[in-house]
């Protein structure tokens, strides 16, 4: 009975005719590369053009300014010879010039090459293979390659984020590429989801969903639908947050009273209980090298962060200035933490550097929730509220780029960020 | 719901057992004293209708219990609280103790208590803040009385807010904790 009413409320994932999330750049870095993009010979025999996506990626990073390219006849392509003098004096640093052919397998093939124009040497290239429907993953794989050829860092073009959608009554967990298109919906539901968060291998997600009346922990697999309870004990279950390995979850358990933290394999299985405090713990986080986790404990009187050995043990305060300072983050670099404090009744993203103490406030608005480093560390994604509407922003770590992703309809929350695809 | 089924049962059980007295009536009629009876011919049929019970699941007859009745104080749920605080304030106290009685009178009767929070700060940190509140009204109810197994104290965090503004006014309304009997969830 209790089965059947479970599965009413999951609504079938099938509907695809809502509105896309939109990004809008609202600031950018100090020096933005002049890049170049040519439109790829023959890409008009694709759905979108190659080189728009491929420029939106590398602008929205904050980091390239996009150069307008005139219609060129014919159209350059991977194997043209290159002008370098004509496109220095268009003030490009760096072109990339692609070509699209149809196979006979009526598949594509996009190739296309980077080049240094200012030491005029070509940066490299590479050829893909796709159907119709992966063009846009297609430019993605550009723009991470020529952002890792020019930044020396991996791109997030291709990574993907979560988020939840409340439309009225009706909660979806959906999953969109970084740049907010292609979103798919995960789960559906009437009763409210919280808290995704991804595996390591981008393969799964854990969550909080109340669908039987009460916060339980799933593990979802993306790739077939499939789920199953991870934490479905007395009282309230939740907060999950992955171990490095993908094995255990660590999640926040009121079963013998409180909340307190407690390990669990991601089966289910061997659950230990990890702090014994009389307040609240919650929001545990991994260290990226498993060694620690951060969490979320009112011990002190206030909710400070502070971190403990994985394993448990003695406590350190780590969060001092302020009363409320929630939601750790930690880079994948294991340098900075990333959180929400409370300055003057506003909830602000700030960012600390581990190792010298320095904090920074990264974000002037005032209803900032869940933060979620980009895996390259770059850009730090979160929920805010904008007009009375829930939507989703992301501030680079350095505070100086800001973007907002905004949904048609619908109050967006509960962002996290994806790992790099394997 | 297995509560709801057994009690349209013993209805229905006792919906016949009070028609039976008319059944007799009719066979009492085949009974009567030959001289008692109208002179024609055609012996004549007793008109008989198979009695009809009700079964009332809206409320009103069996469902005003004492737990529903406006007038007794087992009708107030809500126990309201402060802005970062999971203490039962003192004015709220005669309502726990209300329910404890109810609970250490009513053996078989179990409670949900659910705790809830205002929108502002982190949705986990606030869905624990929620169930420190239930587990508040649980422990007081557990110190008057009511048994452990009796009472379950979950949290809701700021999900499902009664209120959907946005001041003070509506997050006063959103910290609280609501009691449940079972069958009510």
């Amino acid at each position: 009975m209790r089965l059947l009413f479970a599965a009413l409320l999951l609504l079938a994932a099938a509907s695809t005719a809502t509105a896309q999330l939109s990004i809008e750049v609202t600031g950018a870095g100090a020096q933005r590369l002049p890049i170049a993009i040519a439109p790829f010979a023959g890409e008009g025999a694709l759905s979108t053009g190659i080189a728009a996506i491929v420029r939106a990626d590398l602008e929205r990073s904050g980091l390239f300014r996009g150069i307008e390219v005139p219609a060129l006849n014919p159209p350059l392509t991977d194997s043209s010879n290159v002008n370098f003098t004509e496109w220095r004096s268009r003030l490009a640093d760096a072109l990339v010039l692609g070509s699209v052919a149809t196979r006979p397998d009526g598949r594509f093939e996009v190739r296309f090459r980077l080049y240094d124009v200012v030491k005029q040497t070509a940066l490299g290239g590479v050829a893909y293979t796709l159907t119709k429907t992966q063009v846009r993953a297609t430019a993605h794989r550009i723009s991470d390659y020529v952002y890792e050829k020019l930044t020396g860092e991996k791109g997030v073009f291709s990574t993907r984020i979560a988020y939840v959608v409340k439309r009225g009554t009706r909660f979806e967990l959906q999953i969109a590429d970084a740049d907010g298109a292609g979103e798919e919906t995960a789960l559906a539901s009437f009763e409210p989801i919280i808290s995704p968060a991804w595996s390591p291998d981008g393969k799964r997600l854990a969550y909080v969903s109340f669908e039987n009346k009460k916060p339980v922990v799933y593990v979802h697999s993306l790739l077939d639908g499939k789920r199953h309870v991870a934490a479905n004990f007395k009282g309230s279950n939740s907060a999950p947050a992955w171990s490095p390995d993908g094995s255990r979850l660590a999640v926040a358990l009121s079963r013998d009273g409180g909340s307190q933290l407690f390990i669990v394999n991601a089966d289910g299985s061997g659950l230990r209980r990890l702090t014994n405090s009389a307040g609240i713990d919650t929001e545990p986080v991994f260290s990226p090298d498993g060694q620690t986790i951060y969490f979320t404990s009112d011990r002190g009187g206030s909710p400070q962060i502070y971190r403990m050995p994985a394993g448990g043990g003695d406590a350190q305060r780590v969060t001092f200035e302020g009363s409320y300072n929630v939601s750790p983050r930690i880079s994948r670099d294991g340098k900075n933490l990333a959180y929400i404090a409370r300055n003057g009744g506003k909830f602000q993203v700030a960012l600390l550097d581990l190792a010298s103490r320095q904090a920074l406030t990264l974000t002037d608005s005032d209803k900032d929730e869940s933060p979620s480093f980009a895996p390259n560390g770059r850009m730090i994604l979160l929920a805010t509220v904008i007009g009375g509407r829930g939507v989703l922003s992301a501030v680079s770590s350095d505070g100086r780029v800001k973007q907002r992703l905004s949904i048609a309809a619908g109050d967006v929350r509960e962002p996290a960020w994806g790992p790099f695809i394997q | 719901m297995r509560t709801v089924w057994i009690a349209a049962l013993l209805a229905a059980v006792l919906a016949g057992c009070a028609a039976t007295p008319e059944e007799q009536e009719g066979a009492g009629v085949e009974d009567r004293k030959p001289g008692a009876r109208p002179p024609t011919g055609a012996q004549s049929q007793p008109i008989t209708q198979p009695p009809v019970a009700s079964v009332d699941l809206t409320g009103k007859a069996g469902g005003r219990s004492i737990l529903t009745d406006p007038s007794s104080i087992l009708s107030k749920r809500s126990i309201y609280f402060d802005f970062d605080r999971y203490d039962v304030r003192d004015e709220f106290k005669p309502l726990v103790e209300a329910h404890a009685r109810y609970l250490r009178d009513n053996k078989q009767a179990k409670m949900l208590v659910q705790g809830n929070t205002d929108e502002r700060g982190s949705r986990e940190y606030n869905l624990a803040l929620g169930q420190k509140r239930s587990e508040a009204v649980k422990r007081m109810l557990l110190l008057l009385g009511a048994r452990e197994d009796q009472v379950e104290a979950v949290s809701l965090g700021e999900e499902k807010p009664k209120s959907e503004g946005h001041n003070e006014e509506a997050w006063a309304q959103n910290r609280r904790g609501d009691i449940l009997y079972q069958g009510e969830y």
